[in-house]
């Protein structure tokens, strides 16, 4: 079927210019209405009547496109005024569009962007603290932190030294692409190379909203147990890393490693896994390793003006 | 929660498209929704139920049509499809995390007058 005008042709159609042939067997006599952006044309005929025609028109894109092509199938009156429009749009397209204009921007700057995502109270925000903290002479990093309410994240976060902005939602589970565009305009971005958005402690809501991140990392503690991410597949699925938090009570918690890495591993075969302790300090130099080596692979080299196209 | 907020987003699109068209009413609206794409169609319902009155969409049906994940295997180089996340290719049992298909949320259609 015509994805366009759902006329039930296949067609080939010319760029701009759109050309249709229909043709009908009808019953009773009716009107028969096609609804254009630029044009409207009505016509009726009697029982038994084969009719044809074609028409042509051009028009910008993107559009809707309707037409009323009702046809009653007990043969009575005809719904003339009832019609399809076919829109075939993402339902988070505008917030897709802006998390491009985010990337964009991130990209331009030279900026490495993390979306953070967790369960509450898996360790996130001290975790970041002290990526923050241990980077300071490597990376110079900013943040983002998002919250149902209060800014205490924001405030421990502070206390790092670097720059933290605090979205608080208010009602809404997770963060979107136009919040994070709202909030970079009060961070101070000026030699800034690590960007860290703390989304809010859910692993359900944000799986579905890009943020523009160029990273998407999902953390879960060992205290939450190995099976935390056949519990949110989405979530998993879609991370480039996973943070496996608090391995120094992996003991006490009797969390089975083996097990929580083949969980990960299989909803996201080509993750990065790291398994840190903030507190103990364990695991953290290979995760602030990777994270040095990804942003300087983004950024953008030193010009050569000896080299020609 | 989750559902409120997508089925927000995809109210607010088909009103828009819906008034573009010169609209009076919304009849139908349908949605293509992938088997992995984390909503559950029936919080969807309830959402469509709460949302609409009070709008040209007030009264109408909500169409739901399921999108089968689809993931590609790379080392037999082909498609296969499954509903689960775990999905293993059939040929050769190595599990995929290449999703091809089956995250889809997209607002399809509208019947209007």
């Amino acid at each position: 079927m015509c994805k366009d005008c759902g006329c039930g042709l296949p067609g080939e159609e010319p760029v701009g210019v759109r050309a249709h042939h229909h043709e009908h067997d009808h019953g009773p006599p009716h009107d028969h209405d096609h609804d254009h952006e630029d044009h409207d044309h009505h016509h009726s005929h009697g029982p038994g009547e084969h009719h044809g025609h074609e028409h042509s028109h051009s028009h910008s894109h993107p559009h809707t496109h309707s037409h009323a092509h009702e046809h009653d199938p007990a043969g009575g009156d005809l719904d003339e005024s009832r019609r399809t429009v076919h829109v075939r749009q993402a339902i988070l397209s505008k917030n897709d569009r802006l998390a491009e204009r985010n990337r964009g921007f991130f990209q331009a700057r030279g900026l490495l962007a993390l979306n953070v995502l967790s369960s509450p109270g898996s360790g996130k925000t001290t975790f970041l603290q002290e990526t923050v903290r241990s980077l300071a002479k490597r990376l110079k990093s900013g943040l983002i932190v998002g919250d149902l309410a209060t800014d205490n994240d924001a405030q421990r976060l502070r206390a790092s030294g670097a720059p933290v902005v605090q979205i608080t939602t208010g009602t809404m589970c997770h963060l979107e692409a136009d919040m994070i565009a709202r909030a970079l305009k009060q961070l101070p971005l000026d030699g800034l190379q690590l960007l860290i958005i703390e989304n809010v402690g859910n692993l359900v809501c944000p799986a579905a909203y890009d943020l523009g991140e160029d990273l998407r990392v999902v953390l879960f503690s060992v205290t939450e147990g190995e099976d935390k991410p056949l519990k949110y597949p989405p979530m998993f699925q879609a991370a480039d890393v996973v943070i496996i938090s608090k391995v120094d009570l992996a003991e006490a918690c009797e969390f089975k490693r083996d097990s929580a890495l083949a969980n990960v591993r299989h909803l996201a075969p080509k993750a990065k896994i790291f398994e840190t302790s903030a507190k103990t300090g364990q695991g953290m130099p290979a995760w602030l390793d990777y994270l040095v080596q990804e942003h300087d692979q983004r950024s953008l080299k030193p010009c050569d003006s000896s080299v020609e196209l | 929660m989750h559902e409120l907020s997508i089925m927000d987003n995809a109210l607010n699109l088909a009103l828009d498209q819906a008034q573009k068209a010169g609209a009076t009413r919304v009849y139908l609206v349908r949605l293509r929704i992938g088997a992995l794409s984390g909503v559950v169609p029936d919080a969807l319902q309830f959402a469509f139920e709460a949302l609409t009155p009070g709008t040209l969409a007030e009264g109408a049906v909500l169409d739901i049509e399921n999108i089968p994940a689809r993931f590609w295997c790379s080392t037999c180089a082909r498609e296969f499809q499954s509903d689960d996340f775990f999905a293993e290719c059939p040929g050769c049992h190595e599990p995929s995390g290449d999703l091809r298909a089956g995250r889809e949320m997209e607002l399809a259609s509208m019947e209007i007058e």
